[in-house]
């Protein structure tokens, strides 16, 4: 039967303030049982306060053959990183 | 030791809280046990995780059900001991949360139904004057309010399918109606609590549920009944034949190893 139903990802907040996090999948006919599903399998050991799901087939993904065009440039820009500045002692929590 | 059929008023308000307790409790405890036996059967994994949730909640409002029975009965039982060494007879469920699952559809027509009660009786019993039943209703409102959520997107989705979930749908409902009117009877026992604050008067939730299910069905494409003769008798330990099955393999461990421990 789940193998008629659409795939959808499943995104946990896990508390106020932090931003929804990728957990994985569920099979489900619609976007009501979707979010549904996801609370029945995802969220069973109070792991979050808020769901989304979204149809995976809607996700636009990189291709993983074009890896080196898209992410190899950033390699050799480690000036990218604030990690050249002094931190006044004065400024904490840093 | 287990109370004997009979329909007269309990002599003492802690006998009736007793048997309201064990009514309440017995209600969830044989419907988990039901639904537990769809673990690793389901149409598909995220369902089985439903069903099994659902199980979960219902054996939790249980044991708190039935320790306050155990209280009241003042003779040392407690959950464990009302749950698995009570007799058939002994058991005061209502006649739908005893029946056989049937197929899926089937078993969302008496979730639906069953659930649509509880939410109804359970928002109610927060008023109650019993601080216990009082709490737990609170907690409990909230479970049984997505399994009637949860059923009743089923019931609509399968009426409102294909012919055959359709068909399945009615079917599933037929075997379900006769056993409606038993959820909401009230009698002697009942009656003395709910002048006292402490139990829900049932017929005044009648209108309500009737109108959510209508609503559902109507949503579902599916026939609203005319509601067959009831059948009733599950209060006064008149069981149908399924729920001595039921109990056997639910009380078969603890009773052949009484001292067993997880």
């Amino acid at each position: 039967m789940s193998r008629d139903w659409p795939l959808w990802e499943v995104f946990i907040r896990s508390k106020g303030g932090l931003s929804h996090k990728h957990v994985g999948s569920v099979h489900a006919p619609d976007s009501e049982l979707a979010l549904r599903h996801a609370r029945d399998v995802y969220t069973r050991r109070q792991e979050g306060i808020s769901l989304w799901v979204v149809r995976s087939s809607d996700i636009v993904a990189s291709d993983p053959a074009q890896d080196g065009p898209m992410f190899e440039p950033a390699e050799s820009k480690v000036y990218r990183h604030p990690t050249f500045y002094e931190i006044p002692d004065v400024v904490t929590h840093i | 030791m287990t109370p004997a059929l009979s329909s007269t008023a309990p002599a003492t308000r802690d006998e009736a809280l007793f048997e309201y307790a064990l009514r309440l409790g017995d209600d969830s405890l044989i419907l988990g046990q039901r639904l537990g036996e769809w673990c690793g059967h389901a149409p598909a994994l995220e369902v089985d995780l439903s069903l099994t949730n659902f199980a979960l909640d219902l054996v939790g409002q249980a044991i708190l059900f039935l320790d306050i029975a155990g209280t009241a009965e003042g003779k040392g039982r407690d959950a464990d001991r009302l749950a698995f060494h009570r007799d058939v007879l002994a058991f005061r469920n209502c006649l739908l949360v005893e029946q056989p699952n049937g197929d899926f559809a089937r078993t969302m027509a008496r979730q639906f139904l069953f659930s649509n009660m509880q939410v109804a009786l359970f928002d109610a019993l927060t008023h109650s004057t019993e601080p216990r039943l009082a709490e737990i209703a609170a907690k409990a409102v909230k479970e049984v309010r997505y399994h009637a959520e949860l059923s009743a997107g089923w019931v609509i989705r399968l009426g409102d399918g294909t012919d055959e979930s359709h068909s399945r749908m009615v079917d599933g409902f037929d075997w379900c109606w006769r056993f409606v009117e038993e959820m909401f009877d009230m009698d002697e026992t009942e009656l003395t609590l709910m002048r006292d604050g402490i139990a829900v008067d049932r017929a005044t939730l009648r209108a309500g549920f009737d109108a959510r299910v209508e609503e559902v069905l109507r949503q579902a494409t599916l026939p609203v009944p005319a509601y067959p003769r009831a059948v009733r008798g599950g209060r006064r330990g008149h069981h149908s034949e399924h729920l001595g099955h039921l109990l056997a393999p639910m009380q078969y461990l603890p009773r052949t190893y009484p001292d067993a421990v997880w």
